[in-house]
């Protein structure tokens, strides 16, 4: 399980993806397809917390004496809307 | 006082007015130069605007016929060269500049200066689709390059939160337009290069002037972006704005909100796609599973489970025959062998030399027989020749004669046969000769026959 928390949202994805299209295309063991099955579920289960994990972290580097640094950041006029 | 003295209706003035105009030789074709201010893109195509400098100002039409090939996107404020001619809308009696043809004022080194550098980065293979490179389905943080005060950083900003709310956003502040530009944004490229926090750059500005957008046509952002290691989406001005950085950026979005949607998948698109994916597994897995369990029922209901005795019976038959065909078939084969091994030795045997000799010592033996027997008769023959000559001589034999009375007289001393009376003389001594002796006898007297 830790392993697997360590997959960035992309490789989680890919994995998730490569499982469903093997196990589509048939022609995998039984005992093989459950196993990707639970894999898959625990990864679509992954991706989908991952997705949950709203940080909303805008930050803008702003240069000083001591090289760049991070502040946060708010656009101006946001609820102006476009 | 000399003058007739008419009055005209305004429509007839206004119409009057305007004939002279359109007669007027210079009106009819002119080139103006000034700004545009007050313009309207009408739904119905046709463009309203009003040239000014810095005294004065003039009403302007475009009709869409004409402003479709515009090779720019007349904005408040562009300096144009327009060309045209006046007439007068008699309903209000305006006069107004027709523009047939328009392009952007005091930009004409700028445009050299644009296409000499496409050219020669084209030139270099920089343009090339090839070199371009794929901007990750799924970064994980997204560093933008641009003012920190335009409405491009908002609308980025908003749309990457709106798309994608998880997704680190790292916003270096730059002036995009002025003397300073080009290299302020060059070095946040590649200062974002070697912190490299962010997986794709967002490196753009809001619409503008050709003036204003021109930063993006220096060479040295052009190289900045395309030695930079994170891909960059270009995000300048608006959809009609070309500039260099968009021709050598991995991908040119028409505008900064634009930019923000190739940057970041949409959330929600991500997660209808996640439930789709959990969706295909199950469905999967159960397909696979009910493709197995059909097989195992079709296994079963074979007849071998269903009747196994009878199959064994079926089987066992089956062995016999094939046992019986086996057997045929050696006996068979064997026979053929045999006959054929006869065949061979008959062939063999009539080319023994000892048959040939045994049939020639029987032709020898029978040519023997057929020798001796012709052999026998001839003899017989012969003999009974001899025999028949031996009874000729024999009836020929004086002595058959003498028998009968014949006799032969013979001289006694010389022992000749006496054949004539002249042989003998009186007195001598003869031997008569008779079948069973002899008589010794005196010649007395000799009478020859008359």
């Amino acid at each position: 399980m830790s392993e697997e928390q360590q997959l960035s949202f992309e490789e989680a994805m890919e994995r998730l993806e490569a499982i469903v299209g093997r196990l589509e295309n048939g022609d995998v063991p039984l005992e093989t397809a459950i196993e990707l099955f639970q894999e898959g579920m625990k990864l679509s289960q992954l991706c989908g917390s991952k997705l949950e994990q709203v940080e909303r972290k805008i930050e803008v580097l702003i240069e000083t004496e001591n090289g760049f640094q991070k502040k946060p950041f708010a656009p101006s006029n946001e609820d102006r809307g476009e | 006082m000399a003058l007739e003295s008419r009055i005209y209706s305004i429509k007839e003035i206004n119409r009057y007015i305007r004939m002279k105009l359109e007669s007027d030789p210079l009106l009819g074709d002119v080139w103006l130069r000034g700004e545009i201010s007050n313009f309207t893109h009408h739904s119905s195509g046709h463009m309203y605007f009003t040239l000014k400098d810095a005294d004065s100002r003039l009403k302007c039409i475009m009709f869409a016929s004409h402003n479709q090939k515009l090779p720019f996107m007349p904005k408040e404020g562009t300096k144009v060269l327009a060309r045209g001619n006046f007439s007068v809308y008699e309903r209000d009696g305006n006069y107004q500049f027709y523009v047939t043809q328009m392009q952007p004022d005091g930009i004409g080194s700028l445009y050299m200066a644009f296409e000499q550098l496409k050219r020669k980065l084209d030139g270099e293979g920089l343009f090339a689709e090839g070199r371009k490179r794929p901007i990750p389905r799924f970064p994980k943080a997204i560093g933008v390059i641009t003012s920190p005060t335009g409405a491009a950083v908002r609308d980025i900003i908003i749309t990457l939160q709106r798309r994608h709310p998880s997704v680190p956003v790292l916003l270096f502040p730059v002036l995009v337009q002025g003397k300073g530009a080009a290299p302020a944004i060059v070095k946040a490229i590649q200062i974002m290069n070697r912190m490299a926090e962010v997986d794709v750059l967002i490196v753009g500005r809001g619409g503008g002037s050709l003036e204003e957008l021109w930063a993006f046509n220096e060479e040295a952002v052009a190289r900045s972006i395309i030695a930079s290691s994170i891909p960059v989406i270009s995000a300048v001005g608006h959809e009609t704005d070309f500039t260099i950085a968009d021709f050598v950026s991995d991908l040119r979005a028409a505008t900064p909100t634009a930019a923000a949607e190739l940057a970041v998948p949409n959330i929600a698109e991500l997660k209808s796609g996640i439930s789709q994916l959990r969706t295909r597994l199950y469905q999967s897995l159960r397909t696979s599973a009910m493709r197995r369990k059909e097989r195992l029922d079709r296994v079963r209901r074979s007849p071998i489970f269903m009747n196994p005795r009878k199959y064994m019976l079926q089987q066992a038959e089956r062995l016999d025959r094939l046992k019986e065909r086996l057997e045929q078939r050696t006996l068979r084969k064997a026979e053929r062998s045999r006959d054929k091994l006869l065949r061979l030795q008959g062939a063999l045997a009539g080319a023994h030399p000892g048959e040939k000799a045994a049939f020639e010592a029987k032709r020898l033996q029978a040519a023997a027989g057929r020798l001796e027997s012709a052999m026998g008769s001839l003899m017989k023959e012969r003999r009974m020749q001899v025999a028949s000559t031996i009874r000729q001589l024999d009836a020929l034999s004086p002595l058959k004669v003498m028998s009968r009375g014949y006799s032969l007289v013979y001289d006694e001393k010389e022992n000749r046969l006496i054949k004539s009376i002249e042989d003998v003389q009186p007195g001598d001594l003869v031997k008569v000769k008779l079948a069973d002796g002899q008589l010794d006898c005196q010649v007395w007297a000799m009478k020859g026959e008359t």
